[in-house]
């Protein structure tokens, strides 16, 4: 479980940062009248604090799977599967996906609402590509006889870039929506807060994916070694 | 939509606040059914609870009646027992305590408390309650499809959960149980967000953090608790339903079953284990936090002084949310664990007990001197603080690796978790139901009815749980149908069950009463007013008894001062309203 401790551990550290700007050591018995850092809030909009935390959940979903994936390859019958080649290609044009959404983003500063829409064009293309690559590194793999329940190796490998693939999937319905948007003419300024939280999300699961191919590759198993070196 | 705040009083300059864009329902079906209203959702969330909370209570009385009674009621045989308990657990827990204080209070207290128009994301929030629903309805379900609901003890343990052996473990039982605790996540997830980003983000004018209600901190802290810990279970429950529908072997080990090598290998049960626990450790917590919340805000208004040492009281709930994610294996000290893991997790089990004292004290030291007034509210908080006392004091055997292991899986620790989980923060709901009835429907709880409820759920609680413990000392099992001749357990213990049995009944046809008084003081309740017991929060000065749509009429409440000015010396009423300026009167919500 230490990945996910781990990862808790840095949401508590935020949290932590957070709370100590919160004047949680004032005497709120004494001070009576309008304390004008007011709200409290701050001036982001709800949806991305929303959608940070948001990820937060998803962060800590995908620790759980890579806490369970470290777990169950401690025990000595664990064979790993041969990661298709395709996987490289398909972290490639999820590269291109997040870089493509980040242009949008950028044209949004510039104003240029027609580098918006061929930002967000090119982010939701390559994110398709990203989809249909992976279905067919499942292919591959279902050919070669890696069927998921053959090995529970082979059922995390199928679990964990599922769940990844369902999460591109639930981005792709919201970049379609502020898409639409674009493609109907919206003004870049209107289409802000909407290409903004696509990008954050779209960063985001690029992480988290490139964490697990790191892991269902195996580089990351010697930093997995010396994480459970230091918990025991 | 942006919302003016001005005062007069005191001549602050008007502030400019961004306010929620207001949804505003068109027909009689968005108002009541898809209602996008905060205030709609609530009491949705709570009276779906409740209705199936009352499945789980006739639950609790059949297998009272069989463990009370053994052989004489011929129609609950061993499996319907197995299923009973484990419907019984499940729903207690899950869909009546977590949708309760965070679907149902949650969202009734949060936009009101911090003096919101509403929850930031209403869609998304009636959208929460929808899927709640949907999870209930797949959970009643189980009852109906052949083989029954699953029988695998609310902690669902493999291998055994999905093994012919177990009810429901072949059949669709545990497939139902496992769906519908994924949609409930994926409900709950939604309408958590919810709850967090109002508090962060749609406090009103004043309303800094140390000014919140220590119910909104409850909720608060118990919201972010769950948000992080669910989706534990349902990586657990996702593994496991592939376990048994697709044959991959992420829990199953390589076992047989009726001499058969069945098709799984190579799986992990203690992985399960550890998945299960992370979330059902601090489950515990996201019970027991906004019960704390909640049960601070009664005490301070009933007895009708400021809460003490509040600063005390954030912290401690906010230390208790993040240690209690660090906790999880003592639920695992029999699973053959590394003795230095035990030691490790016994060590953190007992540091949590410092911030839970500290909050007990404060407690006791608010009723210190206090003008205490035994409403029926009051009744029940001092309920709970009893009970979690005693409740917390048995944790702390238990919390003892030498000391569990032989009182594990016996009636012992069914009586402990009942008193800390079950009984006490069941306390507290009646408590806050009571306590904003007359808010939510404008009429007060019949008082009579109330008194009468409470003491015979108090007593009969005792009476049900208290003898527990002795029947676990005795070595009575749990999840046992029937214990037959057994030569350690004396013939008295088989009396005492009958008796447990019999107050177990009696506690149950309390409830009815209940319910009853909800219904009839519904048409027939005193008018209860604006604010009728004088508390302090932003919620009792609300310009409508029912808040109307958007809870503030065409200005936001601006807040001066803390939630718990009661007994100021001087001040002209024995308590203060949040939005009262300094010097000045808040005309709204005067005492009735
Ligand atoms: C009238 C009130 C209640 C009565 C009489 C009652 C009775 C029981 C009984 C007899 C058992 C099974 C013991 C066994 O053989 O293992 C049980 C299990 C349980 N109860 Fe209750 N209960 C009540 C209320 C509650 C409440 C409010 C909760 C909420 C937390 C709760 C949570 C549980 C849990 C989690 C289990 C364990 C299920 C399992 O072993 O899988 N109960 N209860
Ligand atoms: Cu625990």
């Amino acid at each position: 479980m230490s990945a996910i401790v781990l990862f808790l551990a840095v949401v508590a550290v935020i949290a932590g940062w957070w709370l100590s700007q919160q004047r949680l050591a004032s005497k709120p018995w004494l001070e009576t009248g309008v304390i004008d850092d007011a709200r409290g809030a701050s001036s982001l909009p709800p949806a991305k604090i929303g959608l940070g935390v948001f990820l937060a959940v998803v962060g800590s979903l995908f620790a759980l799977f890579v806490s369970a994936y470290t777990m169950r390859m401690e025990l000595v019958d664990w064979r790993s599967l041969p990661v298709p080649k395709l996987l490289w290609f398909n972290t490639a044009v999820l590269i291109v996906s997040s870089g493509a959404l980040q242009w949008a983003r950028a044209a949004v500063g510039r104003d240029d609402g027609e580098g918006v829409l061929i930002g967000l064009l090119a982010g939701g293309a390559s994110a398709l590509v990203f989809l249909i690559g992976q279905l067919l590194a499942w292919q591959q793999l279902d050919a070669a006889g890696y069927l998921p329940a053959a090995n529970p190796a082979n059922a995390f490998f199928y679990l964990i870039t599922a769940t990844h693939a369902l999460h591109v999937v639930g981005g792709l319905v919201a970049l379609g929506r502020t898409t639409v948007k674009a493609w109907r003419g919206a003004e870049p300024a209107q289409l802000r807060l909407g290409v903004e939280l696509c990008t954050m999300y779209w960063h985001f699961l690029l992480l988290v994916w490139l964490v697990l191919l790191a892991l269902l590759t195996g580089w990351a198993d010697d930093f997995v070694a010396i994480c459970r070196q230091l918990l025991t | 939509m942006v919302d003016v705040l001005s005062d007069t009083n005191t001549g602050i300059t008007p502030a400019e606040v961004v306010d929620v864009e207001l949804y505003h329902p068109k027909s009689w079906w968005t108002t009541y059914i898809f209602s996008q209203d905060a205030k709609v959702i609530a009491i949705q969330y709570a009276l779906t609870a409740m209705a199936i909370g009352m499945v789980a209570l006739v639950l609790s009385w059949l297998m009272r009646l069989q463990l009370g009674f053994p052989g004489t009621f011929s129609f609950i045989d061993p499996s319907q027992y197995l299923q009973f308990i484990t419907m019984h657990g499940m729903i207690m827990v899950i869909y009546l305590l977590t949708a309760l204080f965070l679907g149902g209070f949650g969202n009734y207290l949060i936009p009101l408390m911090v003096g919101a128009r509403d929850m930031v994301f209403p869609y998304v929030n009636m959208l929460s309650y929808w899927i709640y629903l949907l999870a209930v309805v797949v959970l009643v379900a189980t009852f109906f499809v052949p083989g029954g609901p699953t029988g695998a003890g609310w902690t669902l343990y493999p291998p055994q959960a999905i093994l012919s052996g177990t009810p429901g473990g072949n059949e669709w039982g545990i497939i139902l149980m496992l769906a519908s605790l994924i949609l409930f996540i994926i409900g709950f997830t939604m309408g958590g967000l919810n709850y967090v980003v109002t508090v962060l983000q749609a406090r009103t004018r004043g309303m800094t953090l140390m000014r919140m209600p220590l119910t909104v901190w409850g909720i608060f802290t118990a919201t972010v608790m769950a948000l992080l810990a669910f989706p534990a279970l349902f990586v657990a429950a996702v593994m496991m339903l592939l376990d048994r529908a697709l044959g991959t072997s992420f829990f199953m080990p390589t076992l047989q079953e009726m001499g058969q090598l069945m098709k799984y290998g190579g799986g992990s049960p203690l992985l399960f284990q550890h998945l299960f626990w992370f979330f059902g450790h601090p489950e515990v917590y996201i019970v027991a936090l906004p019960a704390f919340g909640i049960v601070s805000d009664l005490i301070s208004t009933h007895a009708r002084k400021n809460i003490f040492g509040y600063r005390m009281m954030v912290w401690a709930i906010v230390a208790i949310g993040a240690l209690s994610f660090v906790v999880w294996a003592h639920h695992m000290y029999v699973s053959g664990m590394h003795p230095q893991f035990g030691f490790f997790f016994a060590t953190t089990t007992l540091i949590i007990a410092i911030p839970t004292a500290i909050k007990v004290y404060n407690w006791v030291l608010t009723l210190w001197r206090g003008d205490i007034h035994l409403t029926v509210p009051m009744l029940f908080a001092l309920a709970f603080i009893v009970t979690f006392v005693n409740g917390g004091l048995t944790g702390l055997f238990l919390g003892n690796v030498v000391v569990d292991v032989p009182l594990s899986d016996t009636m012992f620790v069914v009586a402990h978790f009942h008193m800390v989980m079950g009984v006490a923060p069941i306390m507290v709901v009646f408590g806050a139901i009571y306590h904003w009835y007359p808010k939510i429907t404008g009429r007060m709880l019949n008082d009579g009815l109330g008194k009468f409820h409470f003491w015979v759920t108090f007593l009969g609680a005792y009476a049900v749980f208290f003898p527990m413990h002795y029947v676990g000392l005795q070595g009575m099992p749990r999840r046992y149908h029937d214990i037959g001749e057994t030569s350690f357990i004396p013939a008295s213990a088989h009396d005492l069950n009958a008796f447990i049995s019999v107050a177990a009944l009696i506690v149950g046809a309390a409830q009815l009463v209940f319910v009853f008084n909800l219904a009839w003081s519904l048409f027939k309740g005193k008018e209860a007013g604006g604010n009728p017991w004088g508390a302090t929060t932003l919620e009792w000065q609300t310009p409508q008894t029912p808040p109307a749509h958007g809870n503030w009429g065409k200005e936001l409440p601006i807040v001066y001062r803390w939630a718990y000015d009661y007994s100021v010396p001087g001040a002209p009423r024995d308590f203060v309203p949040q939005n009262e300026p300094p010097g000045g009167f808040a005309v709204q919500g005067a005492r009735a």
